[in-house]
This record gives C-alpha cells, sequence and structure tokens, in this order.
C-alpha cells in the first residue's frame, strides 16, 4: 500500500494551474470589495463612523431668576436630572422598550405614545421620557449602560417658584414649548425647549430664557462617554428684577387668605405693582416639571378658574367704586352744581320704576340716607343721589369720563392676556346689540351696575390717578422698565380735593363705609364697592346662597393726595360688604407699606440692598408691550397654553 | 537514499511568509486590545504561535507516508472525537465545540479538519485512474459526510463548510469529470439556495444561524444582531480609506464598535487602521501564501503529498475567502476565523499543524 502511494508520481499539472489562477482572482476580487469600501464610499462611512462616536448632548441653560424690589429672590432653579431615550436607532429602541418601562416604572403605552408624537423629529434627537429622574432611576441608568445603550441623563434646572402659590399669577410658570410657538420663533425654540407659558415668565421670556449649550463626547459602542470633543457653554438666562415687594405681597397673601379674589398694590407715582394676589391658585411648581393631560384638563374645567389672573383679568362689575367716576365726571362738567343734593328714601322712581338704595335693605338702623350731597352721598355711598346724577349726566358723558379715567382700556401692564373690561356707551349698545341706547341704563351703570365691568388693576389706577390729580402711570413690574407711560387728564384742584376729602371720610369719618378701618398716623382713604352678581330685585326671589352673593370691592390709598400706595382689593361672592370684607385687605396692606417705611427711616439704610445681587441691567424692552394672548386650543395637552377666560 | 532532509530544505519562503502574517496579527491584536481589559492577548498569541512553530516543525520531521498510512485509525479517532465532544464536550454559546485536554479547552473540530485533509489525501492517491469516476466519487462523499454531519450537530456551521473546498479541490485535482463537476455545483447552488430560501432554510439550519443570513441580507432590519456587526465593520473599513487612521487611532475599533474586533473581524480592525495600503499588504501576504502552497504541490514528490498540500491550500484559502468577504459584508457572520491573524488557540495550532504537512511534503520531494 505505502509503495504504491510512494510510487505514483503522475501530477495534474493543469488542474494544479488552474487553482492557482482561482486563488489569484479570489484574492482580486477580495480587493476589488475593499476598494470600494476604503477609496469609493470611503467618505460616507467615514461620516457614520463619526456619526457612531460622538454624541451630542445638550447643557441646559438655567432661567433668570426673579427678583423683589429688595433683592430677594422669588423665583429660581433647581438641579434636576431627566430621563432622554435616544432615538438614533428606532429597532433598538423597540427592543428595549418592556425593559425601560420597567426598570424607570414608565407604562408601556406611555412610552409607544411619546415615541409616536416625536415621529417627525430627526432621530439623532433624544427625547426626553422621564423629566423627573429619582435617584433610583439614575442608578438603573448607571448599572445598565452596556445592556440598555438608549438611555441617557440629562442635567438640567429646573423653575422653582416660593411655595403656595405665592406671586404665582404674576410670575406664571414655564412648560414645553407649544407647536405654534416653535413655529412662531424663527428656529430659536426646539421642540422640548422649556418655555414661560404665562404671566412675567411669558412676558420676559427672551430675557429669562438663556440659550442652551452643547457638549460634544465620544462614546463607545456601549454608550460610555470616554471623551469629550469640545463643549459650547450655555449662555444662562439675565435675571429680572420685579417692582413686588415681597414683604407688602406676602401680607397680601394672608390677608385675602383662600378666599376668591384678587389684590392689586401700586405705587401711582410711578406705577410701580408693589404686589398682586389672585385666588384660587394653582402651585405653579407643579407645572415645573411636566403637568399630565388630565390634570391640566382639570386645571381648565374647574369652575373656580385658578388659572386666571383675577387682578388683570376678572372683568366684573364695580359696583360703588364707579361712583368716584360718576362724582369726577359731575364736578368736571359743571351741568350739575357743586351743591346739588337729593333727598333719599331709600329709593329713587324713574320711568315708572322704582331703583333701591342699598340702604333700604340695610338689617339695622334707617334705611334712607335722607338728606345727601355729593361729600355724603361719596361717605355713605348713597345710590338715589348717583342714580340722580347719572340721570342727569347721560350715558355720553358718565362714559366719556369712564372712558379717560382708563375703564374700558387695557392698563398696558406688562402681562399677558390682560383684559380691558367695559365701559358701555350708545355706540357700543349700537355696534353689539344693534338697539337704541334707553335712559334708564345710565342709571344703574352711575353706581357701577349694569354693562359696565372693570378689572381690579384698572379700579387701583383709577383711583390712585384721581388722588394724583389725573396723572395716570402704566402699571409695570419690571423694576428698570423704561418708558413707562404717562396718561394725563387733568382735573381741576377743586375737584381733587373734593373727591379726595370724601374718600378720606370714607374712613375717617363718622358714617362713612370704611369707617372700621382708620389707621392712626396714616391718611388711609377709599372706596368701598358692592356689587350685585344680580339684581336685588330678584335677590329677593332666589334663595340667599352664596352662588349670589355679592362682590366685594374696596380701593384705598394713602396718603390722601398724591398717594404713595393704592390697593384695590375683589373678594368674590363673599356676601358682606366692600368695606367688612375687601377694607381690611387694604388697611392691612397700607400698614405694613407704613410699618416698612418708617422702619427704614428708623434704621436709615435697608439692610436687604446690600444683599441685593446685581439685577440684570437696562432691558432694552420695553414693559409696555403685552404679548397677543396664544391661542387657547393646543393640541397638545402637555404644553401648557393660558387659558381665555372671560367671567 | 536520505532519510534525513536538511534545514535548507525547509520552505523558507513560506516561513517568512507565515512569520509576517504572524505579525501583523500580533499587531492588531495588541492595537485592538492594549486599551482594554483584554490588555496583553497578543503575549498569549505570540505563546500560542511559538508552540504552533514547534508543532510545525515536530510535524515534518515524521514522513509523511508514516501519517497517511495511519490514515484510516486517524479517521475512526477523529469520529470518536467529534461524537465525544457532542456527548462530554464543554458548551460555550449554546454549541457543543470543546473539549478540555490537558487542562485546555480544545477545539475537536479544528483537529478534524486536520485529520480529513489527510484522509481526503489518502483516498485520492489511491484512485488509479486519470478520471474520477462516480463510485470513487461518491465514496470520497461519504468520507468527508460523516463528519460534516457530526460537526453539524454541534452545530458549527463555519468548520463544516471548509471540509467542503476540501473534498472539492481533492476531487478536482483527481480528474473529476465535467459532468460531476456539473452535478456537484448544481448541488451546491441548490444548498446554498436552500440556506437562503426560508421555507426550506427553516428545516435545515439552527434559528441563530438563519438570523445570520436574515440580516445578511437584510442588514437594515437586525439592530444590534449580526446585522450590525456587519455594518460595523463595513463602517471600519471604509472608514480607514487609502492610508487608515493609524495604528491604535481606529475608533471603530478602539470605541469597541467592531464585534470581536481581536478575532473573527480582525481583518476590519486591520482595514480601519491600516487602511487598503494595509490590506493590499496583508492580501498579498495571504495570495502569496497560497500560491506558495500551490508551488510546494506542483513540485511534490508524489500524488500523495500533493493532495496533502492542495487540502491544506483548499482550508487556507476557503478561510481567507469567507472571513475577508464577511469582513466586507458580502458574506453572512459565519464565525471562520482568519488563519494566523485572528486571535485563537486551536485555531492557530491547525493551520500550524497544517502547514507542518506541507513542510513535511517539500522536505521529502527529492527523497526516494
Amino acid at each position: 500500500m505505502s509503495f504504491s502511494l510512494r510510487s505514483d508520481n503522475r501530477l495534474p499539472q493543469t488542474r494544479l494551474a488552474v487553482v492557482s489562477y482561482i486563488i489569484v482572482g479570489m484574492i482580486g476580487l477580495l480587493l476589488l470589495g475593499f476598494w470600494k469600501l476604503q477609496v469609493i464610499d470611503s467618505d460616507k462611512y467615514g461620516q457614520m463612523a463619526e456619526l457612531n462616536r460622538v454624541r451630542s448632548i445638550p447643557i441646559i441653560a438655567p432661567r433668570g431668576r426673579m427678583l423683589d424690589r429688595d433683592g430677594r429672590v422669588l423665583v429660581d432653579n433647581r438641579p434636576s436630572f431627566s430621563v432622554l431615550l435616544l432615538r438614533d436607532d428606532p429597532k433598538l429602541v423597540q427592543q428595549y422598550l418592556p425593559a425601560i418601562s420597567e426598570g424607570l416604572g414608565l407604562s408601556l403605552d406611555d412610552l409607544h405614545d411619546q415615541l409616536e408624537n416625536t415621529r417627525n423629529l430627526p432621530k439623532f434627537q433624544p427625547i426626553v421620557i422621564k423629566p423627573e429622574a429619582s435617584s433610583a432611576d439614575l442608578d438603573f441608568i448607571e448599572s445598565h449602560r452596556s445592556d440598555i445603550p438608549v438611555l441617557e441623563m440629562l442635567s438640567v434646572s429646573r423653575r422653582r417658584y416660593l411655595p403656595n402659590g405665592f406671586l404665582a399669577h404674576a410670575t406664571g410658570y414655564v412648560g414645553e414649548a407649544s407647536e405654534q410657538q416653535i413655529e412662531a420663533s424663527n428656529g430659536k425654540l426646539r421642540p422640548g425647549d422649556v418655555v414661560g407659558k404665562a404671566g412675567l415668565e411669558r412676558q420676559y421670556n427672551e430675557i429669562l430664557m438663556g440659550t442652551d449649550g452643547m457638549r460634544r463626547v465620544i462614546v463607545n459602542s456601549i454608550g460610555k462617554e470616554v471623551d469629550r470633543l469640545s463643549q459650547q457653554d450655555p449662555i444662562p438666562g439675565k435675571q429680572i428684577q420685579l417692582t413686588i415687594d415681597m414683604d407688602l405681597q406676602q401680607v397680601a397673601e394672608e390677608s385675602l387668605g383662600q378666599r376668591p379674589g384678587a389684590v392689586v398694590a401700586l405705587d401711582p407715582r410711578t406705577g410701580e405693582v408693589l404686589a398682586m394676589v389672585s385666588r384660587p391658585t394653582p402651585d405653579p411648581n407643579d407645572f415645573a416639571v411636566r403637568i399630565s393631560a388630565k390634570e391640566w384638563k382639570e386645571l381648565n374645567e374647574d369652575p373656580l378658574k385658578p388659572l386666571l389672573n383675577r387682578a388683570i383679568q376678572a372683568q366684573l362689575a364695580p359696583g360703588s367704586v364707579f361712583k368716584i367716576v360718576t362724582a369726577t365726571g359731575m364736578l368736571e362738567d359743571h351741568q350739575i352744581p357743586e351743591s346739588f343734593t337729593t333727598y333719599c328714601p331709600g329709593y329713587a322712581t324713574f320711568f315708572g320704576r322704582q331703583y333701591h338704595c342699598y340702604v333700604y335693605y340695610a338689617k339695622s338702623g334707617p334705611h334712607a340716607h335722607g338728606a345727601t350731597n355729593l361729600h355724603d352721598a361719596i361717605l355713605k355711598s348713597c345710590d338715589v343721589f348717583f342714580y340722580t346724577v347719572g340721570m342727569k349726566m347721560g350715558i355720553d358723558r358718565l362714559s366719556y369720563y369712564g372712558d379717560k379715567l382708563g375703564l374700558g382700556h387695557k392698563t398696558g401692564i406688562d402681562l399677558p392676556s390682560e383684559e380691558s373690561g367695559l365701559m358701555p356707551s350708545e355706540e357700543w349698545v349700537q355696534r353689539v346689540f344693534h338697539r337704541k341706547w334707553y335712559a334708564g341704563e345710565a342709571i344703574s351703570v352711575a353706581i357701577g351696575q349694569g354693562a359696565v365691568t372693570t378689572t381690579p388693576l384698572q379700579l387701583a389706577r383709577l383711583i390712585g390717578g384721581i388722588a394724583s390729580g389725573g396723572v395716570f402711570k402704566q402699571p409695570h413690574m419690571l423694576k428698570d422698565a423704561q418708558n413707562v407711560a404717562t396718561e394725563s387728564f387733568p382735573l381741576r384742584e377743586h375737584t381733587v380735593e373734593s373727591i379726595t376729602e370724601a374718600m378720606y371720610g370714607v374712613v375717617n369719618e363718622p358714617g362713612g363705609t370704611g369707617g372700621r378701618l382708620k389707621l392712626t398716623g396714616v391718611e388711609l382713604s377709599g372706596k368701598s364697592g358692592t356689587a350685585q352678581v344680580i339684581g336685588y330685585d330678584k335677590m329677593t326671589l332666589v334663595k340667599k346662597g352664596s352662588k349670589f352673593a355679592d362682590n366685594a370691592w374696596f380701593v384705598g390709598y394713602a396718603p390722601r393726595r398724591n398717594p404713595e400706595i393704592c390697593v384695590a382689593v375683589l373678594v368674590q361672592e363673599s356676601g358682606q360688604h366692600g368695606g367688612e370684607a375687601a377694607g381690611p385687605v387694604v388697611r392691612d396692606i397700607v400698614k405694613a407699606y407704613y410699618d416698612k417705611k418708617n422702619r427704614k427711616a428708623g434704621t436709615g439704610t435697608v439692610t436687604a440692598q446690600q444683599l441685593t445681587p446685581a439685577p440684570a441691567k437696562a432691558l432694552a424692552t420695553a414693559p409696555v408691550v403685552a404679548l397677543k394672548p396664544e391661542d387657547a386650543s393646543e393640541p397638545r395637552p402637555a404644553s401648557t397654553g393660558q387659558d381665555q377666560d372671560h367671567p | 537514499m536520505r532519510d534525513a532532509p536538511g534545514t535548507r530544505d525547509y520552505d523558507w519562503w513560506l516561513l517568512a511568509i507565515l512569520a509576517a502574517i504572524c505579525a501583523l496579527g500580533v499587531i492588531e491584536i495588541y492595537s485592538a486590545t492594549h486599551a482594554s481589559n483584554l490588555a496583553g492577548m497578543h503575549i498569549k498569541q505570540i505563546k500560542w504561535l511559538i508552540f504552533g512553530f514547534a508543532i510545525m516543525f515536530a510535524l515534518s520531521r515524521v514522513d509523511y507516508h508514516l501519517i497517511l498510512d495511519q490514515a484510516l485509525i486517524l479517521y475512526v479517532v477523529c469520529l470518536i472525537a467529534l461524537g465525544a465532544v457532542l456527548v462530554l464536550g464543554g458548551s460555550h454559546f449554546g454549541a457543543r465545540r470543546w473539549i478540555r485536554l490537558f487542562g485546555q479547552d480544545f477545539q475537536v473540530s479544528e483537529l478534524a479538519k486536520l485529520i480529513i485533509i489527510i484522509v481526503v489525501a489518502r483516498f485520492f492517491a489511491e484512485v488509479r485512474s486519470d478520471e474520477l469516476d462516480l463510485r470513487d466519487l461518491l465514496k470520497a462523499c461519504m468520507l468527508v459526510g460523516v463528519p460534516l454531519a457530526l460537526i453539524l450537530k454541534q452545530p458549527d456551521l463555519g468548520t463544516a463548510m471548509v471540509l467542503m473546498p476540501m473534498l472539492a479541490v481533492g476531487a478536482f485535482l483527481a480528474g473529476l469529470k465535467w459532468q460531476h463537476a456539473a452535478v456537484f455545483m448544481l448541488a451546491g447552488i441548490l444548498l446554498v439556495g436552500a440556506v437562503f430560501y426560508p421555507p426550506v432554510s427553516k428545516h435545515i439550519l439552527k434559528p441563530y444561524q438563519r438570523e445570520r443570513i436574515t440580516s445578511f441580507l437584510h442588514p437594515e432590519e437586525d439592530a444590534k444582531g449580526s446585522g450590525y456587526q456587519l455594518l460595523q465593520s463595513k463602517i471600519a473599513v471604509g472608514s480607514g480609506g487609502f492610508w487608515g487612521k493609524g495604528f491604535g487611532n481606529g475608533s471603530q475599533n478602539q470605541l469597541g464598535y467592531i464585534p470581536v474586533r481581536y478575532s473573527d473581524f480582525i481583518m476590519s480592525a486591520w482595514a480601519e487602521e491600516q487602511g487598503f495600503k494595509g490590506v493590499l499588504l496583508a492580501l498579498g501576504l495571504y495570495m502569496a501564501l497560497l500560491l506558495r502552497l500551490v508551488q510546494n504541490a506542483q513540485r511534490a514528490k508524489d500524488r500523495a503529498g500533493m493532495f496533502l498540500v492542495m487540502g491544506v491550500a483548499a482550508a487556507l484559502g476557503f478561510h481567507v475567502l469567507v472571513n475577508v468577504a464577511m469582513v466586507i459584508g458580502a458574506m453572512p457572520v459565519t464565525g471562520i476565523p482568519l488563519p494566523l491573524m485572528s486571535y485563537g488557540g486551536s485555531a492557530t495550532l491547525f493551520v500550524f499543524m497544517a502547514i507542518g504537512l506541507v513542510m513535511n511534503v517539500r522536505l521529502r520531494r527529492f527523497v526516494n
């Protein structure tokens, strides 16, 4: 056997040569393959390799803080982490979704929804699947870096507002930019960006919002960051200093308590808003992360309308506070002599109809005011006097003065979505109801009922402006505001003196409707208002319930002439008289103002000034511009749009 | 009659080519692993190489005719060993391929490849006629078919496939008739077709094998599986460009995007860091190696020696083809390493033993 193996030496040389050629051909083909990849398509694969290893992670710029007038922090930020889902590879994402759902405690359906909603975004852009990551979540991500390579942590800063809705309606809140906002921003905003949605957050969004930075890092195949390529630092938002006085705000919040209503305190000399409260209030901290569609729906559908900033958006009958407008008109018009006196038997009859004075329904004491002049009529808020004056003046004159004193117009405060209220006129009924004005309607308007509606801010501006001789400063909340507008409607010295004398009397003379508000050493003046939600006549027909209880108003200021502070307070459906329900809030705030002022005068310099960090200097933006109200019907429930509401 | 060949009879060119390829492998294993927790792997590989060279020289000293005489015993031992692996072998990644010997895991199918080269060479050397008749062809197919089936059973598709070119090249050189060649080819095409045709492949392939086929055909549908591996390999190769990214600078390699970059995909790592010029060098060396083997076959003293050398050439050539084609995404992932460059003990030893057989034939070409 082995002999035959050794002896057989016939070799198939031709076939061996063929094998050589096959070898050369094979190597040649392989080289062609490499040539295609490494020379022809080299750029394409180079880019893919770059995409593989380089990951861009945004660095969120913190929003600017909001400080009060003394430099105390009203709104700042707190550090937090969001969980990002990297979506470069959809297959991979689908594969890990169940594990992610379990590990982070998110429902699978929710995750699917989020992916579906962001389907149109570029794939390289990660999405936030859990905005507020717990330390357990962070541990989960860190420990599963290698087996779940699609998760990343993003360090973010979240808005921190003071608790219990402190100043909540003025500051507003932030939320993820809506599609409309993104479209309108000319590429400045990207989906997921946090922007101001309401209040000052929205008004001064451009100042408060910084520019996000970007970190380009090299990641290995299991998603671990191994090196940093470049970093573009974020530009933090600028802080803004507000005119709000935290001490007064505190008093206002506490004094109004949980009663539905509003407080606004102004410095009529400058237009600075010192305090602003609206009740009920949501906690804007709830919006700082992400609000669920359900919670958002509940807030919007709450009959108490917690999202409404009543200080600038509640349009309600001003009641007797309007009598100051009627009185001012009467004195400026000269049609009715200043000495004009009516007799109030508790009611008056015009055009065959009886109009009652509120005193007619008084629980105790006389049911009539008797002979009443202007001073007494303001002091005691006699309706019959003003029915008569309104009747004599007519709607044209009333409307003229209401208009000149700022009713029916927005005050121009630097907050979005301010309402204008309504000062009815002949022209208005013609336009809206296509009918003629009934002379009797002026009678109701003269005492602030009927079609006339105002916001608390309008009333504070109006009363403060009249006491300042007809100089109306534009209300604003930004401390370094430029171009604060001044409206002038010069009133005769005698008019101002008479009216302020009467309003001083309201608080300080016996029989005044604000008699219990008297403060020693402070010339607190003002006017109460008790506005009917429905007419007195109908009131007797229905069972008295809070649903139809009166709105209580009090607008007070000090000192008597050229006031430093003017406070308007609305307590809705309290069932109490304006002087009783709203007056004490005004008194508390004015008292706090003077206490602080005296304390300052005593100690010389203010310590808070030294604590003040440098505020954002000379902001170019005029606070005068009110933003256009955002579209109320937003398709994405997670994004927050101001709910427009007209009570 | 000299029975002890001298050192000058060794194929020094072949040894030089071998050494060069091994050097490329060690360099790239170092580059791929030095910065990771696998650091030091190149030292292990060098140890395997030294061991391999020793075995190669040892094997070259024993007359190959003596080895061929023991073909039947070797064949039986081979079948028993393959059977033993199926019954006793350690399981890795769901496949029984390893058996523990002298405190080391050995992949028995590597040894089987070597034995089948010997058995096939012996079989064809005994064929008397210039043409291979059908009976002998079928016998040869049976001879290879039994161990092939056992290896497939492990399952190890890659190694099983390597047996086929050994048979094909052997049959071709033994005077395969063109009619039979046509039938052979047809059967091959049908087999490949069956593998790629899901309704049939689900009966003959394991799920993971079918997955690899699918991901080869549709890489985009396979996220992190073998489609991803092929894509990452192509990215590595392509991004290397003509000049390469430089030693230790391949991002795909260094950041771990290339799967098993020190072993099956080492060519991918090499191509990324050394570029097309490096590929030219590596494939040039492999071509030189294979052609040198053919030359040795042409100069063999007898048919038996020629078949032995060509069996080795067929096995190595197939390894190179399938591995490199996989690296450039032209073939599915099969788990076939690149001879002498890929890290691995059993595979390296197989190559050196095979080359030892070639040396053996070479040393005895003038011996009568």
